[in-house]
């Protein structure tokens, strides 16, 4: 018969309490109790507000600034139109692609760690899954300002964009990457968001039941659904979790595979490239890790999550994004080597002697640095088990991927097929600002959410416990 | 459960330290006789939800293939109505029925619907949002959520027996046995 001593948590199996754990292997510190994770994660939700890490303040400070900035930038832009941006033909698309692209790709990482690696049985996701689907769901926020921005009139870019019946009789046209772009980011977003809020159910109950105040408890009594656990709705949950992620792989695979194919389906050297899909994938994924190291160090150690975000996660995140950073250098290969190989002299030009040697060189030479040759350092231990070096080396990346972008829109586009036509471009003030701002929205939602909302996964923590391990036919 | 007085006893619960101890007492309940019976855990344990539900499998997957074949078919047969019939446009001379351009929206939609029907299927059948249950009755229960594992027997299994089931419960090994009102 089973009694709570011989049956108590951890005893059929060792637990590795007292014994010297190597943190570059463990997913979560030796120690650890249901109770001490429920506590240790739900308590940054209920710290009173003078416990908050001061330098977060800072954040939100500069976050709130750049808000500013960006209401200005599109206040600005809404009254005199797209006309204050640097736009102009022959490039026509400038800073809202190439910022579009960055923020879509920066949320990839988020949907891979959810799902993929959830698919792939990796142990160790659980620890930064909620975090970076948070992100996740903050890039594309971002993101999506963008062409909707460049419509000009964005109150109308419903009637643009989406199909709906109307009474002019008119239907979008189905055959542009353009409008697929419109389904795979809406189906991204909503899909993220589903992701995101099915797995935070049974914490939004957690934190119910841990709420002190009646306000906080109705809160979130109501956000959890009224959540209670019972095994019949556990049997439901889990197959519907895992279908999200069966269903998230390909998507997250095809969101960036549809945006390269505003680029590749054109015919324009430098963009009418088959190694696009692959290349933008990876590219996504490579700015994505980086975006979720520049988050989780600082973070890890304001809130003293060191136990469950251990120095192993960091380094297998550093692994992710070295071996998607090569092939995306492998990407920058092909295109030299498909533009020579094809003997196309526009081809030539615009790949071989425009990228390397053109007006835009430091630009290229500069992407190079930070997407190539800087992640080589990420080859050595001492660099991967460094949170000072690998933050450095993830902010230069995401510099990098946001050049990458940069160089494929703008360099391929300055240079048209006649010479007559010839032009340079670059941001003005009201570009840079509605950058800058997005960058303040983007981390002002992020550090509300560390604030409020449990950020590491907590039902799926106490998952990676010992005591959480069951065995059939065990009767004491 | 409708047709049954609310009010006195909604059932009995015992309250467990580990999931390990909550399957043995689900197996011995289930051993006695008892069938109205549920588990409350802070995360899933599948042998647990496996034996409560007898091995049945969810109907959740069903709910995922149906939303997804009906993104597919709205996604692909809508954009075959708007540009081949209802909107005739010729773009370059291409066919008005242009399929293979037709297809990232319709992936893209059925990912959509079968993802809508993940979810809203999980938890319809779940029968969630429900903010009020019998079982927040019991102070302690708030630890469902956080680290304790539970056992209900309810009051409408016909082996039901205050008494009785409380003294079952009792030798299961719980850290204690709650009444939870209706």
């Amino acid at each position: 018969m089973a009694t709570p001593e011989n049956s108590s948590p951890g005893a059929a199996i060792p637990t590795y309490r007292d014994v010297e754990v190597d943190m570059d292997k463990a997913i979560i510190a030796p120690g650890h109790t249901s109770a001490t994770v429920t506590e240790k994660i739900s308590d940054v939700v209920f710290s009173p507000i003078e416990k908050t890490p001061k330098w977060i303040f800072g954040i939100w400070a500069i976050g709130f600034a750049l808000v500013m900035v960006l209401i200005m930038s599109i206040a600005k832009l809404l009254f005199v139109g797209t006309g204050i941006w640097g736009l102009n033909v022959p490039v026509a698309w400038g800073f809202a692609i190439i910022n579009l692209v960055w923020w879509i790709g920066i949320g990839h990482a988020g949907t891979l760690i959810s799902a993929i690696l959830l698919l792939l049985n990796q142990g160790w996701r659980t620890s930064i899954n909620r975090f970076a689907e948070a992100m996740t769901l903050f890039a594309v926020a971002c993101a999506v300002m963008f062409p909707l921005l460049h419509t000009g009139r964005p109150w109308l870019a419903a009637y643009w964009l989406l199909p709906y019946p109307n009474t002019m009789g008119m239907w979008p046209n189905f055959r542009s990457p353009l409008l697929w772009d419109v389904f795979a980011i809406s189906t991204y977003g909503t899909v993220s968001l589903l992701f995101w809020y099915t797995g935070l159910v049974p914490d939004l109950a957690t934190l119910r039941d841990r709420s002190k105040r009646r306000i906080q408890k109705i809160i979130f009594g109501v956000l959890c659904l009224g959540w209670r656990g019972s095994a019949r709705h556990w049997h439901n949950y889990e197959k519907a979790y895992l279908l999200l992620a069966g269903l998230s792989t390909p998507l997250v695979i095809s969101v960036h595979s549809v945006i390269s194919f505003d680029f590749s389906v054109a015919q324009l050297p430098g963009w009418h490239a088959t190694i696009f899909p692959p290349y933008f994938v990876a590219g996504a994924v490579f700015a994505g890790f980086a975006m979720v190291l520049i988050l989780t160090i600082p973070v890890r150690k304001a809130f003293h999550l060191e136990d469950y975000i251990t120095s192993r996660h960091l380094q297998n995140m550093a692994n992710l994004m070295l071996v998607t950073g090569m092939i995306v250098s492998y990407g920058y290969a092909m295109e030299f080597f498909f533009a020579w190989y094809s003997g196309n002299p526009y081809e030539i030009f615009a790949l071989l002697e425009n990228r390397p040697e053109g007006p835009y060189k430091y630009q290229w030479m500069s992407l190079i640095l930070c997407n190539f040759l800087a992640i080589q350092l990420l080859w050595f231990k001492k660099v991967r088990t460094s949170t000072t070096w690998l933050w450095i080396i993830s902010f230069i990346v995401s510099i990098g991927m946001w050049l990458e972008r940069f160089v494929i829109v703008v360099i391929s586009l300055h240079r048209d097929f006649l010479p007559s036509s010839w032009d340079m471009y670059a941001g003005t003030k009201w570009d840079w600002g509605l950058y800058l701002g997005t960058i303040g929205f983007f981390l002002c939602l992020m550090f509300l959410f560390v604030r409020f909302v449990p950020m590491i996964a907590m039902f799926e923590m106490k998952l990676l416990l010992p005591e959480a391990k069951v065995q059939e036919e065990h009767h004491g | 459960m409708a047709e049954q007085k609310k009010e006195g006893l909604y059932g009995v619960m015992a309250e467990f330290v580990s999931p390990q101890t909550l399957l043995d007492a689900v197996h011995r309940a289930q051993a006695a006789g008892y069938d109205a019976i549920d588990a409350f855990t802070p995360y899933p344990v599948e042998p647990v939800s496996e034996a409560i539900e007898h091995h049945k499998r969810s109907k959740v997957p069903l709910l995922v293939l149906l939303g997804a074949i009906a993104g597919c078919s709205v996604a692909f047969f809508g954009q075959w109505w708007i540009s081949a019939v209802d909107y005739p446009l010729n773009i370059g001379g291409r066919p008005l029925f242009s399929w293979p351009a037709f297809i990232p929206a319709t992936f893209e939609l059925t990912i959509l619907f079968a993802a809508f029907a993940a979810v809203f299927g999980m938890f319809l059948l779940n029968g969630l949002p429900k903010p009020y249950h019998p079982v927040f009755n019991v102070p302690s229960f708030e630890r469902a959520s956080q680290d304790r594992c539970f056992l209900l027997i309810e009051s409408r299994d016909p082996k039901f027996d205050p008494q009785a089931t409380r003294e079952f419960l009792a030798q299961l090994g719980p850290e204690e046995v709650h009444d939870v009102d209706w």
